[in-house]
């Protein structure tokens, strides 16, 4: 059962991958993006981290593909021009993905980490739950976390400064 | 489950993100293209934490996911401010910074 499910949300999230380098409209690669994040959830559910998989769909597949479809809706999606700056991308570029995907196993497997090859360690039952999430970030990771949310709010006032055109109107 | 398969699913997505990243040139496909390989180091991250049974590799995707957000903030608001100065959406056009 749970190979099953496994391997379902694993092409789930390679299709969606591929979708996403494969489609020539950015809306679509979009959508397809949304389906990689909603299997990687199932991927992350399979891990029992309930938490992280919870975020994945509200934070990713909620908040931000919002964002990325409003941008993609006013900017709109031209396609790309067929115009190669390297020649021969098209050619090299598949073989160097698959030589990276290649030297990250080889140096993942062939790794002495302990206990790669089995199961993982039995876990209680709360783990991963909210419950065990929050108490870790604002006991053990609370430096970390308060200095996330401070780097979001820089994000934030720097995208409100970068994407409004008020020198534009002093210009004019 | 093995924890080897999610960590080969993640290698593998992550190549993927990056073959998309030499491929396209779009700065939209690239921006989606980063959030594939920052998802593939968080399954990476919690495929971990299961496996030594610690949720503090947990912790460190929700981190993740801040900083991915905090990108893809960021990337659309110099997208939006291109497309403003109407310049052309594309990685090879917009090379004045280039050495």
């Amino acid at each position: 059962m749970e190979e099953v499910l496994f391997f379902l949300a694993a092409i789930g999230a390679l299709g969606g991958a591929f979708g996403v380098i494969a489609m020539r409209n950015p809306f679509y690669s979009v959508l397809a993006l949304i389906v990689h994040l909603f299997s990687l959830a199932a991927l992350f559910l399979l891990l029992t981290s309930a938490f992280v998989a919870a975020a994945q769909v509200v934070v990713y597949a909620g908040a931000v593909m919002v964002l990325y479809v409003f941008v993609v809706a006013y900017v709109g999606g031209g396609g790309e021009s067929a115009w190669e700056p390297i020649p021969g991308q098209r050619f090299l570029a598949p073989l160097l993905g698959i030589a990276l995907f290649v030297e990250l196993s080889v140096a993942v497997l062939s790794s002495s980490l302990l206990a790669l090859g089995e199961d993982g360690a039995d876990v209680k039952a709360g783990f991963g739950n909210p419950a065990a999430i929050g108490r870790l970030l604002l006991e053990k990771f609370l430096v970390p976390f308060e200095a996330s949310s401070i780097l979001l709010l820089l994000a934030a006032v720097g995208a409100i400064v970068l994407a409004s055109n008020r020198r534009r109107e002093e210009s004019a | 489950m093995n924890t080897d398969w999610f960590v080969v699913l993640s290698a593998l997505l992550f190549s993927t993100g990056a073959l998309g990243i030499l491929l396209r040139r779009s700065p939209m496909v690239i921006l989606l293209c980063l959030e594939l390989m920052l998802n593939a180091g968080n399954l990476a991250l919690v495929a971990f934490s299961r496996m030594v049974g610690n949720g503090q590799g947990q912790v460190f995707a929700v981190i993740v996911m801040v900083i991915a957000a905090c990108e893809v903030v960021v990337g659309l608001g110099l997208i939006v401010a291109i497309f403003r100065r109407r310049l052309p959406l594309d990685v090879d056009d917009l090379r004045e910074l280039r050495g």
